[in-house]
C-alpha cells in the first residue's frame, strides 16, 4: 500500500470487493443465525428444535470456511481450515469431534461478531470512504440532471448553486475518493488481520498436530518392526519346516531309488531343496537377526562383522548389565549392517572398524573404513532410510567420507527415547 | 525322543528314525512337555528344536541346557542334539558349555536331509561325542581373531573337523594325512590354546569350547 502504483493497481478494487461482499455475507450471516436461533427456540417446545439448537452451536464452522476463502481476494497467502478428521463415520462422531475443538468456538466466536458488529462497521467504512466522495465526484452531473443545472444538493446537506461551485466538490471528491482508496486498504488489511488471528489455525493447533505426527511416526516404525518379526516368525514356522521335510523325504527316497537315471534326478532334487533351504536362511536373517533377537546388541554386531568379506575389527563394550531398548537395537544394529555393506560394495577397503560405547544415556556408534572415501548419504545407499530410522529415536547420524578417505560413519542415539512415547 | 514344534517335521522324522532301527519313545510339540516326557522315559538321546512353543524364542535350547545338569548326583548328563534353523555360535556355544561338554550337537535342520549324515551325528552324541554342525564351523572359520591366529591353516582345519565331532581317523582320511600327524596337530593345538592337560576328550571338547568362543 505503500508503493506509489498502490493506487492504479488491483488493490484498492479487491479491497472494495472484499468489504462489500463482507458487508452481504454478514447480513447474511445475521439472518441465518436469527432464524435458527428464533426457529430452535420456537421449536424447542416440541422437542424439535433442540438438535436445531445444537447445530447453530456449529453455525461458526460453515461461515468461518467461507471467510478463509473470502481472504484470498485481499491475501496471497492461503489459510487452511485446521479441523480435525473425525474418528469414525457418522454425523455424531463428526458433531462430537468439531464440539471438542478449540477452533469450533473461536469459529463461533468469529460468527457472532461478524453478524452482530464487523459488517455494520464494514458498511460504514465503504459508505464514508466510497460512496461519499463518489456522490461528491458526480456534483456536476447530478446538477445537469436532476437540478435542471441550478442547483446540487452534496451529501443531502449542502446545496451548491453554481457550475464552479459543483466542479470544485467534484475535485474535492476525487481527493477524498483517492484518500478513501487508503483507508478502504487500511480497513481491509484490519479486518484480515482480524479474521486470520480468529480462524486460522493457531499454534496450539498446530503444536498438537506435530505432536501426533511425531507419535504416528514413532508407531509406524514400530509397526515396521512388528511386520519384520512377524514375517520372519512365518517363514520360519512355515516354508522353512517344510523345505525341511521336503529335503528329507528326498534324502529318504534316495535311499530307496535303484541308482540310474531316477537316483540321478532325485540327487539333483535334493541339492536343489538344500540350496533353496540354504537361500532361505540367509533371507530369514536378514528380515530379523536371531541373535539380536536373543543375544542383544554386541553380539548381533560381532555376528555381521564374521559376516561381512572385508575383515572387521570389533570394539563394542557397551557396559550395560541390561538390554538396550528394542528400537535402539535394532536401529543400531541395521545402521551397522548397511554401513558394513557399503564398505564391502563400494569403497574397496582392506579393513573396517566398528566401535561403540554408551555414556550418559546415549549410544554412540563409529563405523569407519580406509577406503576411497567419496560415500554421501544420499543416492540410493541405503543410509537414508537409516538416518530416518535414526531420527524417530532422537538420534543423529553422520557421514565424513571426503574423497580419498577414510570414511566414517557416526550414529548417536538416546537411549531413553524407547519408552518415552509408550 | 523327539522334541519339535512342527507335526510335518515330527511325523517326518519318527519316520526316519524308526527306519535306521532306533525307537523314538516319545515325540512332544513343547519344551514342559519334553521335559515330563523325559522324566517318564528316560532316554537314551533327545533332539530337541531351538525354537518351541509358547514363546518361540529359545525355548527348546532352554529345556536343553536344562537337561544337560542333571539334578541328582551320579546321573549322568543326558545327550541332546538340538536342531536349528540359525547359524548361530552363541546357541552352540551355550550347549557346549552345560554339562561337561560332551555328548551334544548343535546342527542345522537343512542336516536333517542328508540323512546318513544325520543319523550318524545322533550315534555320535549319543556314544559322548559332540557335533558342531560345518556351517556354524564355517562362520566361525571367517573370523580372524585371538586365539585362533595363533593356528596355523592347516591346525585350524584339523580343529573345524574335531568340531564336527569327528575321530582322529576319519579327519585323517578327510585331509588325507596320516592319522598320527593328525595326533600330532590336534597336541600342538592343544597346546597353543592353553588347555590343561585332562583326559583327550575332554580336552578336545574344550578346544572345540575355545573355537566357538574365539
Amino acid at each position: 500500500m505503500a508503493r506509489p502504483r498502490y493506487l492504479v493497481s488491483s488493490w484498492p478494487w479487491r479491497a472494495v470487493g472484499y468489504l462489500v461482499s463482507g458487508v452481504l455475507a454478514g447480513a447474511l450471516v445475521l439472518v441465518g443465525i436469527v432464524v435458527l436461533v428464533a426457529a430452535g427456540g420456537v421449536l424447542a417446545v416440541v422437542l424439535v428444535g433442540v438438535p436445531l439448537l445444537g447445530l447453530t452451536v456449529l453455525v461458526g464452522v460453515p461461515v468461518a470456511s467461507m471467510e478463509r476463502r473470502r481472504l484470498g481476494l485481499i491475501d496471497r497467502d492461503p489459510v487452511a481450515g485446521a479441523h480435525d478428521v473425525p474418528t469414525g463415520p457418522g454425523p455424531w462422531v463428526w458433531y462430537t469431534t468439531r464440539l471438542r475443538e478449540q477452533l469450533t468456538w473461536r469459529e463461533l466466536g468469529y460468527a457472532v461478531l461478524f453478524a452482530g458488529l464487523l459488517w455494520p462497521v464494514e458498511a460504514l467504512v465503504a459508505t464514508v470512504a466510497l460512496l461519499f466522495p463518489g456522490s461528491m465526484v458526480a456534483a456536476p452531473l447530478l446538477m445537469a440532471t436532476v437540478g435542471d443545472g441550478q442547483e446540487v444538493k452534496v451529501l443531502k446537506q449542502w446545496t451548491v448553486t453554481t457550475w464552479p461551485g459543483a466542479f470544485g466538490v467534484a475535485v474535492l471528491g476525487v481527493v477524498l475518493l483517492t484518500a478513501g482508496a487508503y483507508v478502504l486498504g487500511v480497513a481491509a488489511g484490519a479486518r484480515t488481520g482480524l479474521t486470520r488471528l480468529l480462524i486460522a489455525p493457531r499454534d496450539v493447533d498446530l503444536g498438537a498436530k506435530v505432536v501426533e505426527l511425531t507419535r504416528s511416526r514413532v508407531r509406524l516404525v514400530d509397526a515396521f518392526e512388528a511386520e519384520r518379526r512377524r514375517i520372519e516368525r512365518d517363514l520360519h514356522d512355515g516354508a522353512q519346516q517344510r523345505l525341511v521335510a521336503l529335503t528329507m523325504t528326498l534324502g529318504l527316497a534316495r535311499l530307496d531309488a535303484p541308482p540310474g537315471p531316477l537316483a540321478d534326478q532325485l540327487a539333483r532334487a535334493h541339492a536343489e531343496a538344500g540350496n533353496a533351504l540354504a537361500e532361505l536362511r540367509e533371507l530369514v536373517h536378514g528380515i530379523h537377526p536371531k541373535v539380536l533377537a536373543d543375544f542383544g546388541l554386541e553380539a548381533a554386531v560381532g555376528d555381521a562383522a564374521d559376516r561381512s568379506p572385508v575383515p572387521v575389527d570389533v570394539d563394542l563394550d557397551l557396559g550395560l548389565s541390561g538390554r538396550l531398548p528394542r528400537a535402539v537395537e535394532t536401529a543400531a544394529y541395521f545402521v551397522v549392517c548397511e554401513a558394513l555393506a557399503n564398505v564391502a560394495r563400494h569403497s574397496g577397503a582392506s579393513r573396517a572398524e566398528v566401535s561403540g560405547r554408551h555414556e550418559d544415556g546415549r549410544l554412540h556408534l563409529r563405523v569407519s573404513d580406509d577406503g576411497c572415501g567419496g560415500a554421501s548419504a544420499d543416492g540410493g545407499s541405503g543410509l537414508t532410510g537409516l538416518a530416518d530410522r535414526v531420527s524417530v529415536l532422537d538420534g543423529r547420524l553422520s557421514l565424513s567420507s571426503p574423497p580419498g578417505g577414510p570414511t566414517l560413519l557416526s550414529v548417536e542415539i538416546p537411549c531413553r527415547t524407547a519408552d518415552r512415547f509408550a | 525322543m523327539l522334541a519339535e514344534d512342527s507335526v510335518l517335521l515330527r511325523d517326518g522324522l519318527t519316520g526316519l528314525l524308526t527306519r535306521f532301527g532306533h525307537e523314538v519313545v516319545a515325540a512332544v510339540g513343547d519344551a514342559e512337555a519334553l521335559l515330563a516326557a523325559v522324566a517318564e522315559h528316560e532316554p537314551d538321546i533327545v533332539v530337541a528344536d531351538v525354537r518351541m512353543p509358547p514363546g518361540f524364542q529359545d525355548e527348546g535350547l532352554r529345556a536343553a541346557v536344562r537337561l544337560r545338569t542333571p539334578a541328582e548326583e551320579g546321573r549322568p548328563a543326558l545327550p541332546v542334539l538340538v536342531l536349528s534353523q540359525y547359524v548361530q555360535r552363541e546357541y552352540a556355544a551355550e550347549l557346549l558349555d552345560s554339562g561337561d561338554g560332551s555328548g551334544v550337537g548343535y546342527l542345522l535342520k537343512d542336516r536333517v536331509g542328508q540323512v546318513e549324515e544325520f543319523v550318524d551325528a545322533l550315534c555320535e552324541v549319543a556314544s559322548g561325542g559332540t557335533v558342531v554342525d560345518p556351517e556354524v564351523v564355517r562362520q566361525l572359520l571367517r573370523r580372524r581373531r585371538d586365539p585362533l591366529s595363533r593356528l596355523t591353516p592347516r591346525e585350524r582345519e584339523v580343529l573345524a573337523l574335531v568340531a564336527q565331532g569327528r575321530s582322529n581317523g576319519a579327519i585323517a582320511r578327510e585331509l588325507v594325512v596320516t592319522e598320527a600327524a593328525v595326533g600330532k596337530h590336534i597336541g600342538s593345538i592343544l597346546a597353543k590354546l592353553d588347555l590343561p592337560p585332562a583326559d583327550d576328550t575332554h580336552r578336545r571338547v574344550l578346544a572345540v569350547l575355545a573355537f566357538l568362543r574365539a
